[in-house]
């Protein structure tokens, strides 16, 4: 379904999770206190586990329905091989730090944030996009409600708000204003769009809220 | 009167945005999105220091960085740094990670020179640390500006106040960061670009590197949103080039939310001295202004960006006999000004509309009527009629400080005027018509989020009796004819006139060569289809009599303000402006909504902080960068005075002049006290009321 782009399987980074316990281990074994015996337990436990990276592992995200074998760096984020790894381009990057909702996708049912999830942590999961939304080419209830009442400007963070109210119209067909705004309360929009949504959300959800502008002749 | 026909079926309508589909199912491309073939990341090191001299950047190590393939200094040899933020170096990588491992990996040499100046006030002293080794920071005397006798009209009035009100640095903050993705080969470079000018990234970036003007292209499909910043190709632009040249690959370099809040523009500071003077009936006599503010390194130096200086229009809207304003810029060590929708009005709006609620305060007046009696302009004097008749505003108005109990209301209001806003006369396009009776426009200008691609389709659905989405757009891309830069308000002014002229002519060919006496509408397909084997191709421009220039606006606000707490609740905007002819009632909507929450965040949230101590700016992101959420934005009304004579007008500038302004006066009507600071946050509410200590700085 997608171009996958070609990473290169060298040894990124010098650092290991490994290595740096070891020579940690190191240091502890000459001193002897009691943060000794927790390090020392500490470093047993993480040998016990299986490490993963820091060099580039395969992946398997289930995006839309489909597989998506990956080749990534364990500190790759679900945004990051969504957008750079993958063409899934619909969820956007606008803070990448949990702030501004431009990147909200599915997880399961549960709007998250994809540049705050690292993608090897959503392996075991079914993830949808704004592109996985519309079947056939026909918009969903909430596309359609964005598009009649124009709840979007330059639509850079529309991808982000439409996921968040499709997750709420899952959980709730039935919503209230302030049931959107909750929402919708970890998604940013700077070209002022926001009563514009409250009102899709609602005609979504089988409201119609009638526009109060009036137009006036100046005459 | 202007050229429009007199009765219209789509303009005027209200008319779903055409590319709204594509935008709320994820396929439109951003310049963000970009995938060129073969594409590489991009990354800029930026200087942690607020001034120092660079000796050298070493690069080597960052080049050995598995997955690397370029690196670029910013400049070669040694230069100066002069605010934290700055521009160092560049990397390009087959991934994100390994940029930011390269970007660790850079040496930078530099002499940390300690002394620099983040702060106005300090940097106006005389013995503060120097922007420029070139002078001063500030203009020793800057030269007053006077009408009339301003002393001698002071001792002639009945009431006078004096009052300090400022504003802070705020900063664009548009939802995509600014950046390109780049690809330099031997025949040319193409750039996809956010940007709000094709042309003026084209001739930027044509310039910088030394190209022909026809060896550069630049895209922008999508964008997402600019607010004035988004005109030059940039460092970043100029760096992704060199990027791409040195890897022989496509560079996309986007800058981060971090890089976004230092050093690609910001709207500069204001503070501003007012006093004014009026005779008993509230008729102005007298004012005096002075002024100062910081468009950051660009106070003195280069600005990088264009517009964005830090003076403001006073005393605004109002026509006073005797004025006299001082103003002066004052360089700091911060990253430069741009132009931010609507430059110099939003805190010339606010500093004189509060002082003329002080004013009608000592008066003893209701704020609206001192606005009947002083406001020149006869289109806003019929706003603020229709506007407070909306509002409610005889109904609700008290005098300041009156309303009881714990949580106060209070409601005010302000004007704006936009000067700008007729179209760009050089603006053109091309139109294919094919024998199968579809139809592409192909304009060189770009869709910022205004709906621009609309509007066109609009107009020619008109012109030709069809339906908008019978209309197929074609914009941002140099290869098209010339169109404008999205700013000043004057796109849908530009764009509608050439399309104007685009379809009359088409309709002259298409009768002359079909026989039919009407080609619109039912005739169009049949009109059509006589073109034979040969789509029809036409060119028009801009024509005059079709737009103008020049809008009026006024908002109302309603607020609510705990005294216990200083929260301020936006409950209510209603919002009264003029644009013309209306094309789409729809996404004129949405922009005066937009104009109305962004000046609300101006009003109660946004500010740059900078810290004095390390000249570092403290919140350049988005969870201590406080923009309006869905929750915080009031219920807002708007009302739009029709004018089709006058033609087409932009509003994306107007739209967020008063809002400010109106909920300052609203606060001040709440509490009987004056914030005179913006943003009007819960600490300074509360050491207004002297709950509080003020803050040291405030």
């Amino acid at each position: 379904m997608s171009r996958m782009k070609k990473t290169e399987p060298e040894n990124f980074g010098a650092f290991s999770r490994r290595n740096f316990f070891k020579s940690l281990g190191t240091v502890a074994a000459t001193a002897a206190t009691a943060q000794v015996q927790s390090v020392a337990a500490e470093l047993e436990k993480v040998n016990s586990e299986k490490i993963i990276g820091p060099n580039a592992v395969p992946v398997t995200l289930t995006v839309n329905g489909e597989k998506l074998q990956l080749l990534l760096e364990p500190r790759v984020t679900l945004l990051d091989a969504l957008r750079n790894y993958s063409s899934l381009t619909g969820a956007k990057e606008g803070c990448d730090r949990a702030t501004c909702g431009a990147c909200t996708v599915l997880l399961g049912d549960t709007p998250i944030y994809a540049c705050s999830k690292l993608a090897i942590e959503a392996q075991d999961q079914e993830i949808t996009t704004v592109e996985g939304l519309a079947k056939n080419d026909k918009l969903t209830k909430v596309q359609q409600a964005f598009l009649d009442k124009d709840a979007l400007q330059c639509g850079y963070c529309t991808p982000g708000f439409v996921m968040s109210v499709t997750a709420l119209l899952k959980k709730n067909p039935h919503p209230n204003a302030d049931d959107v705004k909750h929402a919708c309360a970890g998604n940013t929009c700077r070209c002022g769009t926001h009563p514009r949504i409250i009102q899709a959300a609602l005609k979504a959800a089988g409201v119609e809220v009638a526009s109060k502008t009036e137009v006036i002749d100046y005459v | 009167m202007s050229n429009w026909p007199a009765e219209t079926k789509v303009i005027g309508q209200s008319t779903p945005r055409i590319d709204g589909a594509v935008k709320v199912t994820g396929k439109a491309r951003y310049s963000s999105d970009i995938q060129a073939v073969g594409w590489l990341y991009g990354m800029i090191l930026r200087s942690k220091w607020p001034a120092a001299k660079i000796s050298s950047v070493n690069l080597d190590k960052a080049r050995q960085i598995p997955g690397i393939k370029a690196a670029v200094p910013v400049r070669d040899g040694a230069f100066t740094i002069r605010y934290y933020g700055e521009e160092i170096a560049a990397v390009c990588g087959t991934s994100k990670q390994a940029c930011l491992d390269a970007l660790r990996a850079i040496e930078v040499v530099a002499d940390v020179k300690h002394e620099f100046v983040v702060n106005e006030r300090e940097a106006l002293k005389e013995n503060s640390a120097r922007v420029w080794d070139s002078g001063p920071n500030a203009p020793a005397n800057p030269r007053p500006r006077e009408n009339g006798n301003v002393d001698k009209a002071f001792s002639e009035c009945d009431a006078v106040i004096e009052g300090f009100y400022s504003t802070p640095v705020q900063i664009h903050n548009p939802m995509e960061t600014m950046g390109n993705t780049v690809s330099w080969t031997e025949e040319g470079l193409t750039a996809w670009s956010s940007t709000q000018g094709i042309s003026s990234v084209r001739d930027g970036l044509a310039g910088a590197l030394k190209l022909d003007h026809s060896k550069v292209r630049v895209i922008t499909e999508y964008m997402g949103g600019g607010f004035g910043a988004k005109f030059g190709a940039g460092v970043e632009g100029v760096l992704a080039a060199k990027l791409s040249k040195e890897a022989k690959a496509p560079v996309r370099l986007m800058l981060t939310r971090f890089d976004q809040a230092l050093a690609v523009g910001n709207r500069p500071s204001s503070f501003q001295k007012i006093k004014i003077g009026a005779k008993a009936d509230g008729t102005l006599h007298a004012f005096e202004g002075e002024n100062y503010g910081t468009a950051g390194i660009g106070a003195g130096g280069d600005s990088g960006g264009g517009g964005g200086g830090a003076d403001i229009p006073m005393p605004y809207i109002y026509k006073v006999p005797n004025t006299r304003v001082k103003q002066s810029e004052v360089a700091v060590n911060a990253g430069a000004a741009r132009a931010f929708r609507a430059p110099g009005h939003p805190p010339g709006s606010y500093g004189m509309e509060s002082a003329m609620d002080d004013l009608a305060a000592k008066l003893g007046m209701d704020p609206l009527e001192l606005r009947l009696k002083n406001d020149p302009h006869p289109i806003r004097q019929r706003e603020y009629k229709l506007g407070a008749e909306k509002f409610g505003w005889r109904e609700k108005y008290k005098k300041p400080g009156s309303s009881p109990g714990v949580v106060k209301t209070g409601i005010g209001c302000a004007g704006a005027a936009w000067p700008a806003g007729g179209g760009d006369r050089g603006t053109q396009g091309d139109a294919q018509i094919n024998p199968d009776g579809t139809i592409e426009f192909r304009l060189g200008v770009q869709d910022i989020g205004t709906g621009t691609r609309t509007v066109i389709a609009v107009v020619a659905a008109e012109l030709l009796g069809l339906k908008p989405e019978q209309i197929t757009v074609r914009v941002g891309d140099t290869n098209f004819p010339p169109g404008p830069g999205s700013g000043g308000s004057t796109t849908a002014a530009s764009v509608s006139p050439a399309v104007f002229d685009i379809c009359q002519k088409a309709l002259a060919q298409l009768q002359t060569q079909s026989g039919l006496a009407d080609a619109r509408g039912e005739n169009w397909f049949a009109a059509c289809k006589k073109l034979g084997v040969s789509p029809l191709v036409v060119h028009g421009q801009w024509q005059p009599n079709l737009s103008a220039d020049r809008a009026c606006g006024v908002q109302f606000a309603e607020v609510e303000v705990d005294t216990e707490t200083g929260l301020v609740t936006l409950k209510k905007v209603v919002a009264v402006h003029d644009c013309g002819l209306i094309i789409d009632k729809l996404t004129l909507e949405s922009q005066i909504n937009g104009g109305v929450i962004m000046g609300m965040g101006y009003a109660l949230y946004e500010e740059r902080v900078m810290d004095d101590l390390s000249g570092v700016m403290l919140n350049p992101n988005f969870e201590t960068y406080k923009l309006p959420g869905i929750a915080d934005v009031p219920d807002i009304e708007v009302v739009l005075i029709n004018m089709p004579e006058r033609g087409v007008i932009g509003i994306g500038e107007p739209a967020t002049v008063p809002t400010a302004g109106a909920i300052a006066n609203a606060v001040f009507n709440a509490i009987g006290v004056r914030v005179g600071s913006l943003p009007i946050t819960p600490a300074k509410i509360l050491a207004a009321l002297g709950k509080v200590p003020p803050a040291v700085s405030a």
